[in-house]
């Protein structure tokens, strides 16, 4: 007879406690797993950032706009091998419920600097041959039922108008980070309509995206540029995209702090519940010690009786959560994509959902085991009648 | 009994009391017993008299507050919790009053328990149960779940568990208490030809006078203490 069969048998004498702790369990794993994803998400532009590029903007806000005649200076540092440059164009689709993120670039450049968009090479030339021409991520595309040919108009705020773009192409992300949720159109459409329109805000640009020659000289291209500018009307902030990104993070810093706090709490939690667990089991059961410790077997096989019993519990709660968190986060992704272009289950956070658990199931049943180990045999006894 | 048997208990000046909160109750007081091999002896007295200790302290499951006992030999009330344990897999079988079954083993995986300690292969250990199970009688009962045996069955099965690492001795709390007169007969009948057939040194706590009568020796306590024997049947 093997212990693990007796630690199975045990786990599930009491069947519909046993299954009311599992499925806690099993709850706790996923609101934790789908929590870290959320945390996660909130990392993915971060986490998508090149080493190799660098993101200049006004160093006031990124609301006041840089002057296109910069590209010229910039190319010309040294360490810098590829300058593109774009607008946040901010149009909405349809009404403010259907928002996505949408950038006027400057295409050619901005897919070189970006090989983790891909996109097919007939539809990328489709793309580039057409001013008026856009490509959308493949989420996007499916949330909104796009195909290649279709019109899409977005109504600006930044920049006023109804604006009509033919879908020419559908991206897909290389890596698992990639944001497919944003649409892309061709930054000359809007600075020539601009300069019809509003002439004063042609030929501006809210950001120069860079690529370097090499990653390690980040912080000299970047005093070097910022350098150029300095004095200007319009001075510079160069940073690591990496740094851009976590700068937007930093001004919601508090709220992923909460999740991650709640997400600790929800461990806590079904921890008191599974120590609520163990300690009923083992009070019943401590006749049983008893009997076994007469019979000669040691605190060691007794303890392991019940941080074992425990662990099979947390297991396969911790399965099953682990399990259900990949559906739930599909559909999460596909409900909240607005918000988090990126919502993939990271094997970290499956990692931390096999630790939780662990963890779990190793401390809800220390003081019950320790009791049980220290029992006296005939006090033990005494229980049983 | 013969009197040339050598002896397997020897208790001497042995002293037990609980604490309950400030005050301490005396529950056995200078106990001196010797039992030869092979005996079959039968404790009685009222609730409280303190025989359920002793049986306790002879089987090194409590702990005594002075005093020695020696068990083949071995002064057990010296050694550590490890030791005894160990001592207890190898020297000790019990009969309890209320089986004290593990419920979700099988009467073959009950049996079994005790030869987990041992270095038995699985192949021994199966050998040895199907012979513990046969020698009470419920080979056919080996895939039942102690909640599908009768009382009596459940109490062969702990019989069984008892012997099953052939023990120096057998201890018996009551273990005919909580079965029906057929029952307790049959059981006391295989406790009996435990002694007898295979020569087991038996200490039994009983209640009732005719399971008392099945022993050799009948010694009494009251209020901790040992008295003569009242009576030496067989």
């Amino acid at each position: 007879m093997k212990i693990l069969k007796l630690l199975f048998k045990n786990a599930f004498r009491h069947k519909l406690r046993t299954g009311l702790t599992i499925l806690g369990m099993t709850i706790a794993i996923l609101a934790f797993g789908l929590l870290r994803t959320v945390v996660s998400a909130w990392y993915a532009g971060v986490e998508a950032s090149s080493a190799n590029r660098l993101v200049t903007r006004n160093s006031i806000s990124l609301v006041f706009s840089l002057p296109i005649s910069y590209k010229e200076k910039i190319r010309q540092v040294d360490g810098v091998k590829l300058v593109s440059y774009g607008n946040w164009f901010g149009g909405i689709y349809i009404d403010e419920k259907h928002f996505f993120a949408n950038f006027a670039v400057e295409p050619t450049s901005y897919l070189e600097l970006y090989p983790e968009i891909v996109l097919p090479p007939d539809r990328k030339d489709a793309f580039l041959r057409d001013r008026k021409g856009a490509i959308a991520g493949r989420k996007l595309a499916e949330r909104f039922g796009w195909k290649i040919g279709d019109t899409v108009t977005l109504k600006g705020t930044i920049f006023p108008g109804n604006w009509d773009f033919v879908l020419r192409g559908i991206y897909y992300g290389r890596d698992k980070s990639t944001d497919e949720t944003t649409l892309l159109f061709h930054w000359d459409y809007l600075n020539e309509t601009m300069k019809k329109t509003v002439p004063r805000r042609a030929d501006q640009v809210g950001f120069f995206m860079i690529g370097i020659t090499n990653p390690n000289l980040a912080a000299e291209v970047s005093v070097a540029i910022d350098k150029l500018f300095k004095n200007s009307l319009a001075e510079t902030l160069t940073e690591t995209e990496k740094s851009f990104q976590l700068s937007f993070i930093s001004m919601t810093e508090a709220i992923v702090v909460a999740i991650q706090l709640v997400s600790f709490v929800v461990i806590i939690i079904i921890l008191a519940v599974v120590a609520n667990t163990m300690a009923m089991t083992t009070r019943e059961r401590m006749g049983e010690y008893a009997i076994l410790k007469a019979l000669g077997f040691g605190g060691g096989y007794i303890a392991a009786l019940i941080l074992g019993e425990s662990l099979v519990i947390t297991s396969i709660g911790s399965v099953l959560g682990v399990a259900a968190t990949f559906p739930a986060a599909h559909y999460f992704s596909s409900a909240l994509s607005a918000f988090f272009p990126v919502f993939n289950v990271a094997p970290g956070t499956i990692y931390m959902d096999i630790a939780a658990s662990f963890i779990v199931g190793i401390a809800a049943a220390v003081i019950p085991a320790l009791r049980a180990v220290n029992i006296r045999i005939a006090d033990g006894l005494r229980r049983i009648g | 009994m013969e009197n040339n048997k050598p002896l397997i208990v020897q208790i001497r000046d042995l002293y037990k009391s609980y604490r309950r909160g400030a005050q301490i109750i005396p529950v056995l007081e200078n106990i001196t017993l010797d039992i030869q091999e092979g005996e079959f002896l039968a404790l009685m007295g009222p609730s409280g008299s303190g025989k359920s200790t002793l049986l306790n302290l002879i089987a090194g499951i409590d702990g005594a507050d002075s005093g020695n006992i020696k068990i083949g030999g071995v002064e057990i009330t010296s050694l550590s919790e490890t030791e005894l344990a160990h001592w207890r897999a190898n020297n000790v079988g019990f009969i309890f009053q209320f089986y004290n079954l593990i419920p979700v083993l099988t009467a073959f995986e009950n049996v079994e328990l005790p030869l987990l300690l041992t270095g038995l292969s699985k192949k021994e250990r199966r050998e040895h149960v199907a012979v513990a199970l046969r020698v009470v009688g419920l080979s056919d009962r080996i895939d039942h779940y102690p909640g599908q045996l009768s009382g009596g069955q459940q109490q062969r099965v702990a019989i069984a568990r008892a012997v099953v690492t052939d023990p120096t001795i057998l201890v018996a709390d009551e273990p005919t208490g909580d079965l029906d007169r057929v029952s307790a007969r049959e059981v006391l009948d295989l406790i009996g030809r435990l002694n007898t057939e295979s020569g087991k040194t038996i200490i039994m706590v009983t209640h009732d006078p005719r399971a008392a009568e099945r022993a050799h020796l009948i010694k009494h306590l009251d209020k901790g203490v040992l008295h003569e024997d009242t009576k030496a049947s067989l």
